[in-house]
């Protein structure tokens, strides 16, 4: 029981660091932002990695396999897509160079 | 885990929280991503280490692992790579489709084998992580579908369709009440998955195209929170600390971006009128 009450302590005071983190936020970042939120909970792989890796059964591999895949692609997605966004945030010059490509 | 362990996914979690801050500014937001980035990379690859070290993966497991990474990290990579400026938003509705069903995924890998006595602490948060999980998978896969143009983007409504989800919803309260105090095996837990799936599709129908950001973010949000119950279901601190930063921070975000186009979050929600896209 002290267990879950540690895990639910963590998770109401991360939620609320979430709050307090972002809310000074520029309108011009709130998608990049949503995009870098997104790529974070591809955090999810650590958790599929752990039950693929305890799995004792052909069916909970498969599941897990599947967990592992949508997985990875949300978070290497992810924050590959959210660096292509904030490139264009930066100076004039660079932004003539990614016209260009 | 030992006490390393634990402190270098502390390190992890102070990186997110980090990344998450530097991004309020465009002269930082770059490096935030990166550094976000870096500590996936860390949490991702000290996992794998502690699962090599206590002896727990069989062989199998890890080609499986190496493999299924290998094509989603491919397919992640190009997609990102190759979609246009334009069609990012429904390309990151996709990437949030697919870690919604991961996270729900997680909760059928715990609660397949069936071992009996789970504690209520477990299947309550599987109940949940399925719940939030299927209905963001199949909510996200709409709204990536109406502003790419697959699904029409205007509101979609249908005589009935309201009795409709209620109806679903309270099936899928009830299987899930069921499966967690134990009454109802892994067939209740697919009834809630079917109910759950079809109420993200049609929470998402009626949502006219204009308002979709916001909705994206709204189920960017509820990923993150599926994100922290498989946390719980797994008893994964740093899964519990990103999906609950995850889901505070989107779900701020949704309200200033509701609040930047001058609408109430409900009005947008309750979908099908004063979208802008009636005139159209």
């Amino acid at each position: 029981m002290t267990e879950s009450i540690a895990l639910l302590t963590i998770f109401v005071l991360a939620a609320f660091v979430g709050v307090e983190v972002i809310s000074k936020v520029s309108s011009t970042l709130h998608t990049p932002l949503m995009s870098g939120a997104n790529a974070i909970h591809g955090v999810i792989l650590v958790g599929a990695i752990i039950v693929t890796g305890a799995a004792d059964s052909a069916i909970v591999v498969i599941v897990g396999l599947l967990a592992v895949v949508l997985a990875t692609v949300n978070m290497v997605g992810g924050f590959v897509v959210t660096d292509r966004m904030l490139e264009m945030f930066k100076g004039p010059g660079a932004r003539k160079k990614e016209l260009h490509k | 885990m030992n006490t390393t362990t634990h402190l270098l996914y502390l390190g992890t979690a102070i990186c997110f929280v980090l990344g998450l801050h530097l991004m309020n500014s465009p002269a930082t937001a770059r490096r935030g991503n990166q550094l976000s980035a870096f500590g996936m990379a860390v949490a991702i690859v000290l996992t794998v280490v502690v699962l090599i070290d206590d002896g727990i993966i069989t062989a199998t497991a890890a080609v499986v692992l190496a493999v299924g990474a290998a094509a989603g990290a491919g397919a992640g990579l190009v997609a990102a790579r190759r979609v246009k400026m334009t069609a990012m938003p429904q390309l990151v509705s996709l990437f949030n489709a697919v870690g919604g069903g991961a996270a729900a995924l997680i909760a059928f890998a715990d609660a397949l084998p069936e071992s009996v006595d789970q504690p209520v602490s477990t299947t309550l948060t599987i109940f949940l992580d399925v719940l939030i999980g299927a209905v963001t998978f199949s909510g996200s896969l709409i709204a990536a579908g109406k502003l790419a143009g697959v699904v029409p983007g205007r509101p979609l409504t249908f005589a009935g369709a309201r009795p409709l989800n209620l109806l679903l919803a309270l099936t899928a309260l009830v299987a899930g009440i069921l499966y967690t105090t134990g009454v109802g095996g892994l067939g209740t837990l697919g009834l809630l998955t079917g109910a759950a799936l079809v109420v993200g599709v049609l929470m998402t129908l009626p949502i006219g195209g204009a308002d979709m950001p916001v909705v994206i973010s709204l189920l960017n949000a509820c990923t993150g929170t599926a994100v922290a119950m498989a946390g719980f279901v797994i008893g994964s601190t740093p899964l519990i600390i990103a999906g609950a930063l995850v889901g505070a921070a989107g779900g701020i975000l949704t309200k200033l971006m509701a609040v930047a186009m001058n609408r109430s979050l409900l009005n947008i929600i309750a979908g099908g009128f004063g979208t802008g896209d009636e005139q159209g």
